[in-house]
């Protein structure tokens, strides 16, 4: 069997995962910060720890700005339900997830105004349209850092070095960067920084959250949820202090013992080992479909431009049915279809039918990446027949 | 007679692990404990430390930009 969905869930994960979670449940899989007995502190230290890791991979100074939520879809909401206000109005791109566009298109029924800043049909986004598209009413820049079905990489530095320069503050959705592709909030400008766990930084799903930066003022950001916290209980208002006023509710702590197990594994390889050998996997799989006639290959078909999700599909043959003989007749896993992202389909041209999309992982191999290519290579010479 | 320890106070069991960390760091050992019942505190958790390592204590919390709410003899 080849999995090649990673871009949806990578799997399989380092096996310290899996083990730092079952430590923890047999261990000290109590109610982190409730309690003040050891075993309720150790849970606590353990997600403190998850903290720590995860700020140590953004450039983050303080761990206590890393708030937890249980995947980006809600630490995406978070950020723009709690910054955006009717009257206002927000940039965004043509690649953008449904996590961003969905919460948007509410936003917008509510008074918030929306421009889509169009992109390349390879998915790239001119930093000098982003520039043309701010207004005085501009309250926040929020973009894709790397599309989920071509993989084009956004020059995020460049956008957040603009949002800046005016005075807006810059979300950036890392759920297919975080963990591939070196991501330093201070030297890209990003105030606000959502990731996912079960993606490229391979832990465990249920995990995720935004990192606010140093310099960005929290009393802007209402919550997305209230609740008990552990801390001020003698208050029935929220804490107004971090990472407290955002994370109401017993948390994930078995899934944030295997995040921290996960973003240790991942800083250990080094985020530029695992950029390398995914450009190795891309380079090998672009060039072996560019040499299958029939194949259709969208985005930058260049490695140094994406991340390692490929989406292509075989002329006069449904991507769907492509997905399914890949399974059945060669065992190869990966995710056909829309993507949840029906604005990155329309900039590619692949609205409404969709892709076939491969998205490599650190797990995957060469070996693997050819024997795709040999299982392509058969099912496109059969639609052409 | 001056008390051996004295407790820091601190808004969350997050910031107490922090300032632990902190502390640790810089060679001061803490120990978080339960708030005693006679102080009154936001949190139930906070950091039991050597009187003697107060003064310095409190330099590197304020370092790291944590600065206890409050400070009691035990
Ligand atoms: C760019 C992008 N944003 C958001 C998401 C949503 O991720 P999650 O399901 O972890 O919230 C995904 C993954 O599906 C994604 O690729």
């Amino acid at each position: 069997m080849i999995y090649f969905d990673n871009a949806a869930t990578s799997w399989p994960k380092p096996p310290c995962v899996g083990e730092a979670m079952m430590r923890f449940m047999q261990e000290a899989g109590v109610n982190p910060g409730r309690g003040s007995y050891h075993l309720a502190i150790e849970a606590g230290r353990t997600v403190y720890r998850a903290r720590e890791a995860v700020a140590r991979l953004v450039n983050a100074s303080n761990p206590l700005r890393v708030v937890f939520t249980a995947n980006v879809t809600e630490a995406l909401n978070l950020a723009l339900r709690g910054l955006l206000r009717p009257g206002q109005h927000v940039v965004t791109s043509g690649i953008e997830h449904n996590a961003v566009m969905r919460p948007l298109r509410a936003l917008e029924r509510e008074g918030v105004s929306i421009t889509v800043v169009p992109c390349s049909p390879t998915g790239l986004l001119d930093p000098a349209d982003v520039r043309a598209a701010l207004r005085p009413e501009t309250a926040l820049v929020a973009l894709n850092h790397a599309s989920n079905v071509i993989g084009t990489i956004t020059p995020i530095a460049e956008v957040g070095a603009i949002a800046h320069e005016h005075g807006i503050p810059f979300l950036v959705d890392t759920a297919q960067t975080a963990g591939v592709v070196p991501l330093d909030m201070a030297a890209m400008q990003i105030d606000l920084l959502a990731f996912t766990g079960h993606k490229a930084l391979l832990g465990p799903m249920g995990t995720g959250g935004l990192v606010l930066a140093e310099g960005f003022d929290e009393a802007r950001l209402e919550p997305l949820i209230r609740g008990g916290t552990g801390s001020n209980s003698e208050w029935e208002e929220q804490p107004s202090f971090l990472p407290d006023k955002y994370e109401s509710g017993t948390p994930n702590a078995v899934g944030l013992a295997g995040l921290e197990a996960s973003v240790h594994w991942v800083l250990a390889r080094g985020v530029e080992t695992i950029r390398a050998h995914e450009q190795v996997l891309t380079a090998l799989l672009l060039d072996g479909l560019a040499e299958i006639p029939g194949v259709i290959v969208y985005g930058p078909r260049d490695p140094a431009q994406q991340v390692a999700t490929v989406s292509w599909n075989i002329a006069g043959m449904d991507p769907g049915e492509v997905g399914l003989r890949l399974e059945e007749e060669y065992g190869i896993l990966c995710r056909v279809g829309l993507h949840c992202s029906p604005a990155a389909h329309r900039t590619i041209g692949t609205f409404p039918t969709g892709t076939v999309r491969f998205g490599l992982g650190a797990m995957n191999t060469q070996e693997e990446v050819l024997e795709a290519i040999k299982a392509v290579y058969a099912l496109a010479k059969e639609a052409r027949c | 007679m001056l008390s051996q320890f004295c407790v820091l106070l601190v808004p969350s069991t997050s910031y107490a692990v922090r300032a632990e960390n902190l502390l640790a760091r810089a060679g001061i050992e803490a120990k978080l404990i339960p708030v005693p019942r006679k102080f009154s505190s936001n949190c139930g958790t906070c950091l039991r430390i050597a009187r003697e390592d107060l003064e310095r204590a409190l330099e590197v919390l304020k370092k790291g930009k944590l600065e206890p709410e409050a400070v009691h003899d035990l």
